[in-house]
């Protein structure tokens, strides 16, 4: 399996570490009922078929990915950045005198 | 359908035209008193001893393909109680009683054989946590031995004892365990289950579970509804379709876990060992073929196929561990969904639906779970009660926090 990462193209699978679903992505607050908390920490949907998952480029860029996949074929249909990159600050003219 | 030493001989010299099935092939019935979905071998020892224990013969096994086609039928067979946490150490204590009764039970040979299994360890640290462990089994009743290298290397003078990245200190001998056939396991419980009176239902695949006021009524199956008042989910890796057919979310993600048969060889390997450092276990079958794995491809899947690094992983501990095994070729591998819970122990419990039961989370541990699972399962369904050995796998036991998380490695389901 060969995973494209967004910023440094088709790697091999053994880059990558496998953290889970993307319920957590849905981190209650502090508050948050225990119920919601074992929604986030434990209860899957687990879809024989298109799921989104967490995934570490972990010798790579060290990038987290958000992958969408086929759990019954393995086929990758996207793979996008959890957090995306901010283009770069505009560099600040300076105040005239 | 019995055999016997004399029809073996007669049938061999009349063609083998004489042998009938071992079970029966019914046609659903409209109603049962119970339904178990799942022909596998959690699903077959639980109509076994609800049938056996319980009087409860008017029950269907309703199978999407045919009997044992699961993880049943494909799995490196292991048989152990060497667990450590009180809840998970009576439940497989009293697994293992029922592996030493089965073939006497069933009047079936299942090849169970108690050779031994030597679980190696690597630092001091590592020791003093399987003192603990043997100590635990022995509490409960079983037996551990603890070895050192040179008691490792008069059971097993082959392994590398001086590999320079985990050097072998000594090992758990635990003399009860060991392995067994595991289609007979199937099989023996399909036909104890039959001659009782339990309809085996194959080719018969649940598409819905019918729920009326909070009780379950029947299933929809692509074989026409079938009504009963209990209903059984037994269905290891594709636990998660099934419950959510009933409006369930499980704590489980299914994961694939691969496993290798070497071709046959003579007998080298008389014990199963575990190399827990390198991922890796190892026996020999009874007709020869190394039967070895490892851990997770660590991903979900239900592909029933892994990827390659894991294979490579596989075959690079088992060098490691044991060189001489090097010349011998694989002959197949395979892929077998794994119903992970986030602890990595087992679910036996009621449902919020009345009358609806799931036996799940078998992890990649539930062969040598079949027979208490099936006992506890069919404890459970028969009186609404769990079994005293199985009380603590419950199905909320993630969100009240007790959970049995034997490895102690967290909550993530792939880590266990």
């Amino acid at each position: 399996m060969r995973i494209t990462c967004p910023l440094c193209g088709p790697r091999d699978r053994r880059e990558f570490y496998y953290y889970g679903s993307d319920d957590y992505l849905n981190r209650p607050g502090p508050e948050a009922d225990p119920s919601a908390w074992d929604n986030y920490l434990h209860l899957r949907d687990n879809p024989a078929g298109i799921t989104t998952d967490l995934w570490y480029h972990e010798t790579g860029c060290t990038s987290w990915l958000k992958i969408t996949r086929n759990t019954v074929t393995h086929d990758i249909l996207s793979v996008d950045l959890v957090a995306p990159l901010e283009p770069p600050a505009k560099p600040r003219r300076r105040a005239a005198p | 359908m019995r055999y016997s030493g004399f029809k073996v001989i007669t049938e061999g010299l009349f063609g083998n035209k004489g042998w009938k099935p071992a079970w029966r092939d019914p046609a659903p019935k409209a109603q049962y008193d119970a339904i178990i979905i799942g022909g596998g071998g959690h699903g077959l020892a639980t109509a076994f001893y609800l049938a056996k224990n319980h009087g409860l013969t008017n029950i269907a096994v309703l199978e999407k393909g045919y009997l044992g086609s699961g993880n049943i039928g494909r799995n490196t067979t292991i048989v152990r109680a060497n667990y450590f946490l009180p809840g998970n150490s009576e439940f497989y204590s009293h697994s293992m009683k029922l592996w030493e009764g089965m073939e006497a039970e069933l009047n079936y040979n299942v090849m169970h054989s108690q050779r031994g299994l030597i679980n190696l360890f690597h630092s001091d640290g590592q020791r003093d946590a399987f003192v603990r462990r043997g100590n635990a089994m022995i509490n409960q009743g079983d037996d551990a031995i603890l070895l050192d290298r040179e008691g490792v290397r008069e059971h097993l003078p082959y392994l590398d004892f001086e590999q320079t990245r985990f050097p072998i200190y000594g090992g758990l001998l635990h003399p009860r365990g060991g392995s067994a056939r595991h289609d007979a396991v199937a099989w023996g419980y399909a036909r104890g289950a039959d001659q009782r009176g339990v309809d085996l239902i194959q080719n018969c695949e649940v598409t819905g579970i019918d729920i009326e006021n909070g009780r379950v009524t029947g299933v929809q199956t692509t074989r026409g509804p079938i009504r009963a008042a209990k209903v059984g989910i037994i269905v290891a890796g594709r636990s998660g379709q099934v419950a959510a057919m009933a409006g369930m979310r499980l704590p489980i993600e299914s994961h694939i876990l691969q496993a290798f048969v070497s071709e046959g060889l003579k007998p080298v390997i008389n014990h199963v060992i575990s190399f827990g450092m390198g991922h890796f276990y190892i026996s020999q079958s009874d007709k020869g073929g190394l039967v070895f794995g490892g851990d997770l491809d660590f991903y979900a899947s239900y592909a029933s196929r892994g990827n390659l690094p894991m294979v490579e992983h596989v075959m690079e501990a088992g060098m490691t561990l044991m060189p001489m095994i090097g010349r011998a070729k694989v002959l197949r591998s395979w892929g077998g969904i794994m119903d992970m819970t986030p602890d990595g122990s087992p679910i036996i419990d009621r449902t919020h639906i009345d009358g609806l039961f799931i036996d799940c989370g078998w992890n990649y541990g539930g062969f040598k779970a079949v027979p208490a699972s099936g006992w506890c399962m069919a404890h459970l369904m028969a009186t609404g009660q769990p079994h005293e050995v199985a009380r603590r796998f419950r199905l909320d036991r993630f969100a009240t926090g007790h959970l049995l998380d034997e490895e102690g490695t967290g909550s993530q389901h792939n880590l266990h």
